[in-house]
């Protein structure tokens, strides 16, 4: 199962989220599909796209907020799983790609290619819904699919291959999307 | 105003009336969200904002957190700020300068001033030594609450600065202020 692939899949879906994604492949594939003012990439601080889906789920209940996350990231940020299982909030989605692998890097292998089950460390930190998907791009659209039409914080680890674009820099400057990624929200509140 | 936390523990008078200043002048600059991780100072402080319904408190794992936090509430629009001993101040330097100042994201951030002049815990000590060189080196900037008198008119003001440089401003809680001994 190919991230590319999977994203592609739910593209179309995105369009009324705000969407929060980690640095490297994931931020570059979601990117090549075609950017949107309600995508934020955060090209750095690994581990806190988990902490800034949250804050903006306590802050816009009613928005459905979907981070798209990696097991190097959520690795360096584990605590994230314990504080998002605190406060559920119940319209974020937080789908962990895990490639067992620090990919953007030459693919060191993570944690959870030698036995770290994060499906695992998730349901025990307390977040209410947690799936794995492996088998197909078609379950892991049905699993966001659930996920986004469900009620409930919910966690989806999905198990990609560790491969990746030929490059990571995108046309979009770090400070053009956070400031349309802001204007974006505030829009959504004019009446 | 002395108030125990806990009857079992020893006493610590930690100003409740300062906390409760440094809380109202929060919610005067319209802070609607508030991220914590408990230190001996701040608890007046987390607890008076826990009580407050109109008050979002995040309860952290680790001060890191909380930069992704706030991140998120500017983006939706909401103000925030964050409670945090030095040392969680310097457990969250990587997101202060790989996103707080790469995105500029405004941050309010309440460090209590620990290991300083004054201070009894020997482990506290190392933390104090570094946290203003620490802070001259990101390039953040920061003053003191000192002196009931200017709490209010410095977190008006650290927080306006925050707004309109888009970045983070630190106020240190000094012993002054928070400790009564």
């Amino acid at each position: 199962m190919l991230r590319l692939d999977c994203l592609r899949s739910v593209y179309s879906e995105l369009e009324n989220c705000l969407v929060v994604t980690i640095m490297g492949a994931v931020a570059a594939e979601l990117h090549s599909l075609g950017h949107r003012p309600n995508f934020f990439y955060i090209q750095h601080a690994m581990g806190l796209a988990s902490s800034t889906g949250l804050g903006l789920a306590l802050c816009l209940p009613e928005q459905k907020v979907i981070v798209f996350d990696g097991d190097g990231s959520l690795l360096m940020n584990l605590g994230s799983l314990s504080t998002m299982a605190r406060y559920r909030p119940k319209k974020l989605v937080h789908v962990v790609f895990d490639n067992e692998s620090l990919l953007s890097v030459g693919g060191f292998p993570t944690a959870t290619s030698t036995g770290t089950d994060l499906e695992g460390i998730a349901r025990a930190a307390g977040i209410p819904r947690v799936v794995t998907v492996r088998s197909s791009v078609e379950s892991f659209k049905a699993a966001l699919s659930d996920a986004m039409h469900g009620d409930e914080l919910t966690t989806i680890v999905a198990k990609v291959e560790a491969k990746g674009p030929a490059a990571y820099v995108t046309d979009l400057s770090l400070l053009e999307n956070r400031f349309q990624f802001r204007r974006h929200i505030q829009s959504l509140k004019q009446p | 105003m002395r108030l125990d936390i806990k009857p079992e523990s020893k006493r610590m008078p930690v100003s409740l009336t300062n906390s409760k200043l440094i809380f109202d002048a929060l919610k005067e600059c319209d802070i609607r969200l508030v991220s914590a991780l408990p230190e001996t100072w701040l608890v007046h402080l987390i607890r008076l904002t826990d009580e407050d319904p109109e008050m979002i408190l995040v309860r952290l794992a680790k001060e890191e957190e909380a930069v992704g936090i706030s991140a998120g509430a500017h983006f939706a629009g909401v103000k925030s700020a964050m409670l945090m001993q030095n040392h969680g101040f310097l457990a969250s330097i990587n997101g202060i300068v790989s996103f707080a100042h790469l995105y500029k994201i405004p941050l309010l951030m309440l460090i209590s001033y620990r290991g300083s002049f004054g201070e009894r815990d020997p482990w506290q000590t190392q933390g104090g030594n570094v946290t203003e060189p620490l802070l001259r080196a990101l390039g953040i900037p920061y003053t003191f609450l000192d002196a009931l008198e200017t709490v209010k008119k410095r977190i008006r003001q650290a927080q306006t600065l925050a707004e309109s440089s888009l970045q983070p401003v630190a106020l240190l809680l000094t012993r002054d202020l928070m400790w009564e001994e």
